[in-house]
């Protein structure tokens, strides 16, 4: 199963990811993980949130544009290797990845990946046996 | 029921409006003459008299008026009655320099609601409408304009002025107002609130819109109307010559009419001040038949527009005038090349974006600097930045087909481009020329 990653447009400037951040802080957003690609003008905030559906919401309303995008997040163990095992299992079933960022977990570390082909790259993946985890899973974790 | 408020002159065959022209235009200049000594004076250094002005035709023997004039004899040097027959007085934003102040007597708060009046007939209006007049009142002519035509229409008439976007559409869907009056882009942004409160075109009241006093594109028509689900009317005027309703759309929304029983206008090339023929673009200058406070004769509006005589279905008779191309107050030149902000408007919407712009222009190194903000809409938005560069190259793109020349485009977050409810700040100029 996929997840909704949320995906924020922000200026480059000082104070903006702080807004976002207030405003999620202001309404109990908890953030799960979070990475920010950025140009010179703008950055797209890309991040993991307890509650989707109530994030989006109040994104909206305090005028930030956002939008979902389905990610796959993996469990690996957090220890030398797993990563790279992780990933040769992307080259064997040739899934391209767009982007990636990661979080560690107590026990365990979680990687997240955007891929373009998410349903496609999921069921390749699953042959594997890998499985990625879902919105409840995570909020869990 | 005819759409017309004072169908006798507004369908009037032309030959009657003609006579009627050269009736009062002798008369006028003479008044002008024996009332104003500046503009005496400008006639005199011009060498011509009234008694050289018989008929219309002999207006073009007559100095032209500009914005400079209005400088040079503000506050009082073109009025032409004592103050105590004054009644009123409007202003404008003096967003392009001194502000203008223009002087009514009550004649000429009647010819102007009169116009107004017309207007808002043209667009369907009766007794039986709840007009919402949305400009602001006060000093700017949107408001009082509206607000008297309203009045002489017999509607119901909604005086919320500009601004508290929430309490005007309270009022619209409250007291089911069937007729908007503001700027087009303050329709704009109400009906952006509507849609993101949820209402579709169905849910709201209004039938028609009537607005004016800034530039605005076709697209920006097209999208109004199917974003409030009405027809949009156009409506021009300008606080020297009254206000709004010196001319104004009719249903067959292809040009605006001039009042010509009040105001004669003329095409000029603005490089020579030559009277151009029908059809041609150019200047459009303004002469007031039968004002008396602020009586201006061939005042150049530094509007560039074309007129039309073609006949028109609804069955008025008065001249049509095009959409000006932008005020040359409002037109930029960048690099050289002449740039009017509705050409902007042109490529965002034609790109999927909401008019909600400003152009910043500046100079580094004796080179102009030009950067178009846009905002970023949750169409356009996604969460890739290759993608979300890609589009923004694209409005480059247009803007450089558009235009002619290189326009940086930064993308901006939704609502931070300041919407003053009056008039949108579309441009920041810095430089110091």
């Amino acid at each position: 199963m996929s997840v909704n990653q949320v995906s924020v447009f922000l200026e480059n400037k000082a104070g903006t990811l702080n807004k976002l951040t207030e405003v999620l802080a202001t309404n109990n957003v908890n953030i799960r993980a979070l990475s920010l690609a950025e140009t010179s003008e703008f950055g797209i905030v890309r991040m993991l949130v307890n509650d989707v559906f109530e994030a989006t919401n109040i994104l909206k309303e305090n005028n930030f544009v956002a939008t979902l995008t389905p990610v796959l997040v993996y469990a690996i163990e957090d220890k030398a290797g797993y990563l790279n095992n992780l990933l040769k299992s992307f080259s064997a079933a040739d899934v391209n990845i767009e982007y990636m960022y990661a979080f560690a977990g107590r026990e365990r570390a979680y990687m997240i990946f955007r891929v373009n082909d998410t349903k496609q790259a999921e069921a390749l993946l699953n042959r594997n046996g890998l499985k990625s985890l879902t919105q409840e899973e995570i909020s869990a974790v | 029921m005819g759409n017309y408020y004072q169908e006798e002159i507004e369908c009037a065959p032309l030959e009657k409006i003609k006579a009627l022209q050269d009736d009062l235009l002798p008369k006028q200049v003479r008044y002008v003459w024996g009332n104003v000594p500046y503009y005496r004076k400008k006639m005199e250094e011009h060498g011509v008299t009234p008694d050289d002005i018989q008929s219309a035709a002999d207006l073009h023997k007559l100095p032209f008026l500009s914005k400079a004039d209005l400088k040079a004899a503000y506050p009082y040097g073109l009025l032409a009655v004592p103050l105590k027959d004054c009644v009123r007085i409007q202003s404008t934003s003096g967003t392009t320099g001194k502000r203008v102040i223009a002087f009514y007597t009550q004649s000429d708060l009647d010819i102007w609601e009169d116009c107004c009046a017309r207007a808002i007939c043209a667009a369907g209006g009766t007794n039986e409408d709840v007009c919402q007049v949305s400009y602001g009142y006060g000093l700017f002519t949107g408001g009082p304009g509206l607000d008297g035509g309203s009045h002489k229409v017999g509607c119901l008439t909604v005086p919320t002025s500009s601004g508290n976007t929430e309490r005007q559409i309270m009022f619209i869907l409250d007291l089911q107002a069937t007729i908007l009056c503001c700027t087009p882009s303050y329709a704009a942004y109400i009906g952006e609130t509507l849609k993101e409160m949820g209402y579709k075109p169905e849910d709201i009241p209004l039938k028609a819109g009537i607005f004016g006093a800034e530039a605005w594109s076709e697209e920006m028509r097209r999208d109004i109307e199917k974003t409030l689900g009405i027809k949009a009317y156009d409506i021009y005027g300008l606080t020297e010559i009254s206000g709004p309703g010196v001319a104004f759309e009719c249903s067959e929304q292809k040009g605006m009419h001039i009042q010509e029983d009040h105001f004669i206008a003329e095409i000029i090339d603005p490089n020579t001040g030559e009277v151009l023929p029908e059809g041609s673009q150019g200047e459009l200058v303004f002469t007031s038949l039968d004002k008396k406070a602020f009586p201006l004769i061939r005042y150049r509006t530094r509007d560039i527009c074309t007129l039309t005589r073609e006949k028109c279905s609804c069955g008025r008779t008065h001249v049509r005038m095009t959409k000006p191309k932008g005020r040359s107050d409002d037109m930029l030149i960048i690099r050289g090349v002449n740039v009017f902000p509705s050409q902007i408007e042109t490529v965002l919407m034609n790109n999927g974006y909401a008019a909600n712009y400003q152009i910043i222009v500046g100079r580094v190194n004796n080179t102009d600097t030009f950067e178009v903000k846009v905002e970023m809409t949750p169409d356009m938005f996604t969460d890739n930045v290759g993608e979300v560069q890609a589009r923004r190259k694209v409005l480059e793109d247009g803007l450089r087909a558009m235009l002619g020349i290189k326009a940086k485009v930064t993308l901006v977050a939704p609502k931070s481009i300041a919407r003053s409810e009056g008039k949108a700040v579309r441009v920041i100029d810095t430089r110091k020329i």
